[in-house]
């Protein structure tokens, strides 16, 4: 018989633990693989946006539509509501309570500002006539620009209540796991946004 | 006469009651109206009786509440058997319509009902019964596999089975109120859109599967991060035990698929809700879209129901042969080549597409490579068995039945695979057949044998093995007597979904498989026989020690039911049955220096934010949109005040750990 | 351990049990096709040469992973029988789980077979492609430069079947008839939800889809009565959504178009609009003419007046789409709502929307069957689609 590790004969090998044992945290682990199944769900309305974008039905197409410079500083405010959360971690890292939460606010406000924005556009585009019932094309742009906005909104949700609980406790351990938490999924949106950006509005545009 | 009540306004009717009206409940109907009283009135005898044993307080404390992987597997399991007996009624309604409507006879069931059936046997048995089942199983074992005390987010694995509950509970709720979907199990459009398929059918398929899709991909996630991260010192991958390695790849499996399906549901809701053109025929929508997306998530489904069952019968095959699992290592990366390779294949679903031959080739090629390391798994058993010493319990009968009967499904799947053989083989009842085969053969069988295999273990004492052998040979002959018929049938070009039949020569082909449909039900009444009589008879079938099989993993070295904290120590892993090396070196039993144990903490908040998504899937089904906002509203407040509850764990004090331990100390000493 | 000695008495045992099985199988398999000879069989023995040669398919394939199949289910149950734990004869080796020699075969049979197949299939898929021209009209007889395929435009309707014969200028419903030994050119499309158009015998089925045209080549070698369906669930009518496809012998293909033109009607635009609602158990229907180019318009979804045929939109999509002012170009497209505006019930449709009670009896008078009137189309103001515009999804097979 084979063993990987081979006790020294005549001494009875460890076959359990003494002391407690704490396995690492999954939480970290386990939001990251969620994220990736968020990814999965954006990599579906890409692959939708890609397959149905130039469906216009006869209708309006991304050069009538999009206004690239309103964009561009759309996409602005969610890369700089990217940088100040990192400023949020580097305070929470030196355990800086109020200026973590001040660089949040400051998050905040950015999301807040890109998710105006991009309501503006919605609103403008409808008042149009180019709703999402308009064509497969207005459809498939609606639902992925409209799904990341819904994710920075829920985003600027939970910023709001960490704000409250760090306010209430403090920078313990489980809040700054929170706030570990809420940054990825912050930087996921950046991340997926410079895709929106630049496989639906600048290729619409330049195509 | 109801659906006229006179209210003064019917604009606050629409706005209180949505498109519901009474004319909505089918109280006319007498198939269901019997199986509502018999609900209900089944309904009310449970619910008496729980009160009569004042069994509520318990049951919201030990149960509904409970974080315990173990308890949460159990709840699961039981789900996945009331269900299997709805989703078995379909079945055998189906086959009773299609064995008498021939000719001038129209049988019993109109098409508007027979479609409602056949659409409802898919959904349940795929979603509500396999699933719970396979979810059950790796709940209540891979954590005591690995030697952990609970699965790394308890909390989210009592959400995600209430959430699985509420899908069902939806999708339950469309027999009595309304209607289910038409539009068969995957829900096609342009049939399944809204100009098409007007109605609350197709709404109820959507959010039933929607709900119940959130819990099963939460528990995904659950799972994967507890294998990778909550593993025993010393169990490194390649000492995994074969079910932990299995429910690892189904569950990444699960993290990669099912995202998928819910954004493809979210875009088939959006062109019915909102009226967007994804998939409509006009205005430049593609349906060939939804049939590629919702493959890319339904093939790997396919693999997700297997592959835990190809891992019970690698943990039963080697304990009851007495043997270690031949070729361990192949075995794993056969399971991997399967999780990977399950991505590429998802064409072959719909060959007849038009997709050219290079597209198909290329998809029929892959599917075929498949066969390959499932077909080393088939022989890494058959020569686990080789030089064995086979113990023909239970589980292992179901083996047996399995490798003979999934080797025939698994012809007829590659022969589908064959492009121009599945042009002519394409939706015919031969296709029935083929996954019945193999969802039968291989799922259900593999469930049955983990049921079997670890019920002396979850609740302390064995199955009958009389009555659980009528279960299995009325299962494998009814299986047989129902599915091979359909074959032959498939061969006659006959296609599924049918309702009627011309061709009176077709007849006795169905008599004979309605006849194997009863036989399975009788293999279904003998499994409940077996779990009664064997409560009855407990004390004769009892397990005081743990490990009643001579078992080979961790689970078994612990007492049956397992503590709590399963574990009073993490144990210390050196090899790849651990259990088995344990007890051959000479592993002596602590008995003293217990310590407190953390453990998480019981909560309510997974059941009330199911029971609020029911009444948010029921008020989007119905229009009923103040109920649906607020239920909405309440889902996000409750959430949201969840997480401000920092006191989420406690410590089992160490006097009622030694307390548990030395009752356990002395009942193994009694049993010497 | 010795691997050798327990391959080499594994392959004698395997030997002695393959002489066994082969009487095993001979007993087993007599009774069965004794059973089988009652019944039609149609996959297997049908009577066109593409089907014939899928049917080939099928029992080359078979036979390939039978080699393997049966093999495993006999050494499986005699593993299970002899290593039983109550046969103390049997060798117990409780340690062997490893052993590279046979990982290697265990791993290596089936890749062979799966080779040999995936070549096969490779082949075939392309040989057998639906959207390939016929090269033979049976083993031995190429088509010849000069023979001139049968175009056949078959449309899937709710739930019938509609055939137009360009040729002939004639259309039928759920009755279709070819010569046989001549090579038939499909072109198959739906009107509102997919089905699959399928003659068992004849050849293997493709999708039909609305907004769409499927290609399928076919030969009928056998004159005869053959079933046709549809094999994709498509609503309330599915069931009996059949026709009858007649092989005929050259004479009796030209009497049979005779006989159509001869009791035929004119399919006008309108009698298709008639004909295309939802109805079920349609009878037999002949048209001595068809309305010029109907079936490029229903495969571009602009049979109804007033509507923009789909070539067309995809002709303004890829010059760039038509601008923000273009609303109106809407409500011209829009084709998947015309049942329910006309108050037709809709294939899947459940309550309330059915307006009936949930799971009632089929309606009473089941939608009367629509009668093929005559006339002349006067909805000649619509916007009228190229006749010989591409359908969208034609697809070259080259």
């Amino acid at each position: 018989m084979m063993h990987t590790d081979t006790a020294p004969p005549g001494t009875a090998p460890v076959f359990h633990l003494e002391e407690e044992h704490h396995p690492e945290t999954s939480t970290l682990l386990g939001f990251w693989i969620y994220l990736m199944s968020d990814c999965l769900i954006f990599a579906v309305l890409f692959a939708t946006y890609g397959v149905l974008g130039r469906n216009y039905a006869a209708g309006p197409s991304p050069k009538d539509l999009f206004d690239l410079p309103l964009v561009a500083l759309n996409t602005a405010m969610l890369l700089f509501s990217s940088i100040t959360y990192g400023f949020a971690m580097i305070a929470m890292d030196k355990g800086r309570q109020a200026a973590t939460q001040a660089w949040l606010a400051i998050t905040g406000l950015f999301g807040a500002a890109f998710l105006g924005i991009e309501l503006y556009e919605f609103s403008h585009l409808i008042h149009e006539g180019a709703g999402p019932q308009r064509s497969a094309f207005l459809s498939s742009f609606f639902t992925l620009v409209g799904t990341h906005g819904l994710h920075v909104t829920l985003g600027l949700v939970w910023l709001m209540v960490l704000m409250v609980q760090v306010g209430q406790r403090g920078l313990i351990p489980e809040n700054q796991r929170r706030l570990m938490c809420l940054s990825m999924f912050w930087h996921f949106l950046d991340v997926v946004w410079i895709g929106v950006f630049t496989f639906v509005y600048l290729m619409g545009v330049l195509q | 006469m109801f659906s006229n009540l006179d209210f003064t306004n019917l604009d606050l009717q629409k706005l209180v009651f949505g498109r519901l009206s009474l004319a909505d409940i089918p109280y006319h109907e007498p198939i269901l109206l019997v199986t509502f009283s018999v609900v209900a009135l089944g309904g009310l005898v449970v619910l008496g009786a729980i009160t009569y044993f004042r069994f509520w307080g318990p049951l919201w404390r030990d149960w509904m509440t409970s974080v315990d992987h173990k308890k949460i597997g159990i709840m699961y399991i039981i789900l996945a058997l009331v269900m299997l007996l709805r989703g078995f009624a379909d079945a055998i309604m189906m086959i009773t319509q299609k064995a008498v409507a021939f000719g001038p006879s129209e049988g019993y069931l109109p098409p508007h009902h027979y479609d409602q059936i056949f659409t409802a046997h898919g959904v349940i048995m795929i979603f509500f019964v396999a699933m719970p089942f396979v979810t059950g199983l790796m709940n209540y074992v891979v954590p005591l596999q690995i030697g952990a005390r609970d699965v790394s987010f308890p909390f989210l694995n009592n959400f995600s089975f209430w959430m699985t509950v509420a899908g069902a509970v939806i999708t339950m709720i469309s027999l009595f109120v309304g209607e289910f979907s038409r539009a068969t199990w995957l829900g096609y459009p342009p049939l399944s859109g809204a100009d098409m398929s007007p109605g609350v059918g197709v709404d109820y398929w959507i959010w039933g599967l929607q709900i119940a899709g959130v819990g099963t991909l939460l528990s995904g996630i659950n799972l994967v991060a507890t294998i990778v991260k909550m593993r025993a010192p010393g169990m490194t991958m390649m000492k995994l035990p074969v079910f932990v390695w299995t429910s690892l790849c189904t569950n990444v499996l699960i993290v990669a698929a099912f995202p998928i399906l819910t954004a493809v549901l979210v875009l088939l809701s959006l062109d019915r809700y909102v009226g967007t053109h994804f998939f409509t025929n006009d205005l430049g929508g593609n349906p060939m879209m939804y049939f590629n997306l919702i493959w890319i998530w339904g093939h790997p489904e396919v693999y997700i129901l297997i592959l835990p069952a190809f891992g019970i019968f690698s943990e039963v095959t080697s304990t009851y042969c007495g043997k270690r699992l031949f070729g361990y290592a192949s075995m794993v990366y056969a399971t991997v080549v399967i999780t990977i390779l399950s991505y590429l294949v998802w064409l072959h679903h719909f060959f007849t597409m038009g997709s050219g031959a290079n597209v198909n080739s290329f998809f029929g090629i892959t599917t075929m490579i498949i066969s390959i390391p499932t077909g080393a798994k088939i022989f890494n058993w058959l020569f686990t068995m080789y030089r064995g010493r086979i113990r023909f319990e239970l589980p292992m009968l179901w083996t047996v039945g399995f490798m003979v009967t999934f080797v025939i499904g698994g012809m007829t799947g590659v022969l589908l695979a064959v492009p121009p053989a599945d042009f002519v083989l394409h939706n015919s009842l031969f296709l029935v057949a083929h996954f019945h085969n193999v969802i039968i053969g291989g799922v259900l069988f593999g469930m049955f044998a983990g049921v079997n295999y670890w019920f002396p273990k979850a609740f302390g004492f064995k199955l009958d093995p009389f009555w659980g052998k009528m279960s299995f040979w009325c299962w494998l002959v009814g299986f047989y007597l129902v599915f091979m018929p359909l074959y032959v049938l498939g061969l006659m070009g006959v296609t599924r979904r049918t309702q009627h039949f011309d061709d009176p020569t077709l007849q006795p082909w169905f008599i004979v498989a309605a006849c194997g449909a009863v036989l399975i039900l009788c293999g279904i009444l003998s499994l409940l026989v077996q779990i009664v009589v064997s409560i009855r008879n407990r004390e004769a079938l009892r397990d005081t020690t743990g490990d009643p099989w001579g078992g080979r993993t961790l689970e078994w070295s612990t007492s049956s039911p397992p503590p709590d904290y399963n574990f009073a120590f993490t144990p210390v892993v050196h090899d790849l049955d651990a259990w088995y090396d344990m007890k051959n070196r000479g592993y002596a039993r602590p008995l003293g220096g217990f310590k407190p144990i953390h453990m998480p903490k019981n909560t309510g908040t997974g059941v009330i934010l199911g029971g609020l998504s029911v009444a948010f899937g029921f008020a989007m089904i119905w229009y009923i949109w103040w109920l649906a906002a607020l239920s909405f509203a309440a889902i996000f407040i409750v959430s949201i005040v969840h997480t401000f509850n920092y006191n989420r764990d406690f410590y089992i004090p160490a006097d009622a750990v030694v307390r548990a331990e030395n009752e356990r100390t002395a009942v193994l000493a009694g049993r010497v | 351990m010795s691997i050798a000695a327990a391959t080499s008495a594994l392959r004698a045992r395997a030997q002695r049990l393959a002489a066994r099985a082969g009487l095993l199988r001979a007993a087993l398999v007599l009774p069965l096709t004794g059973l089988l000879a009652g019944c039609n069989l149609v996959v297997m023995s049908p009577s066109g040469d593409v089907a014939m040669q899928q049917r080939n398919l099928v029992i080359a394939s078979t036979g390939l992973m039978l080699l393997i199949i049966v093999p495993v289910i006999i050494l499986t149950l005699i593993f299970a029988w002899h290593y039983r734990s109550s046969n103390k004869a049997a060798v117990y080796d409780p340690d062997w789980h490893h052993s590279t020699q046979l990982e290697v075969v265990i791993w290596s049979v089936p890749l062979v077979i799966i080779i040999a197949l995936g070549a096969l299939t490779w082949i075939s898929t392309h040989t057998l492609d639906p959207y390939r021209p016929l090269s033979r009209i049976a083993p031995g007889q190429p088509v010849s430069a000069e023979t001139k395929p049968l175009e056949v435009q078959a449309v899937a309707l709710d739930w019938k079947w509609l055939f137009f014969y360009p040729e002939y200028g004639i259309a039928t419903v759920n009755e279709l008839a070819a010569p046989v030994d001549r090579p038939i050119n499909f072109k198959i499309t739906a009107s509102s939800v997919m089905n699959t158009f399928y003659v068992p015998a004849l050849a293997g089925m493709v999708y039909a889809m609305p907004g769409m045209e499927m290609k399928l080549h076919a030969v009928i070698n056998k004159a005869g009565v053959y079933e046709g369906l549809s094999a994709q669930y498509s609503g309330s009518g599915f069931s009996r959504m059949t026709f009858k496809f007649h092989g005929l012998d050259q004479g009796g293909f030209e009497a049979w178009v005779a006989k159509v033109k001869a009791e035929g009607k004119d399919l006008s635009r309108e009698a298709y609009l008639d004909l295309e609602k939802p109805s079920e158990r349609e009878p037999v229907r002949y048209y001595a003419s068809a309305a010029d180019g109907l079936f490029s318009r229903i495969v571009n979804m602009c049979a109804l007046p007033g509507k923009m045929c789909m070539s067309e939109m995809m002709k303004i999509d890829a010059a760039g789409g038509a601008g923000v002012h273009s609303h109106e170009n809407r409500e011209r497209l829009r084709y998947d709502n015309r049942h329910i505006q006309q108050g037709d019930e809709a294939p899947g449709a459940t309550t309330p929307a059915t307006g009936r009670a949930p799971r009632s009896e089929p309606r009473p008078g089941d939608t009367p069957p629509a009668s093929g009137h005559g006339g002349h189309d006067h909805h000649e103001q619509s916007k009228p689609g190229p006749n010989d515009s591409l359908a969208p999804a034609q697809r070259s097979n080259n």
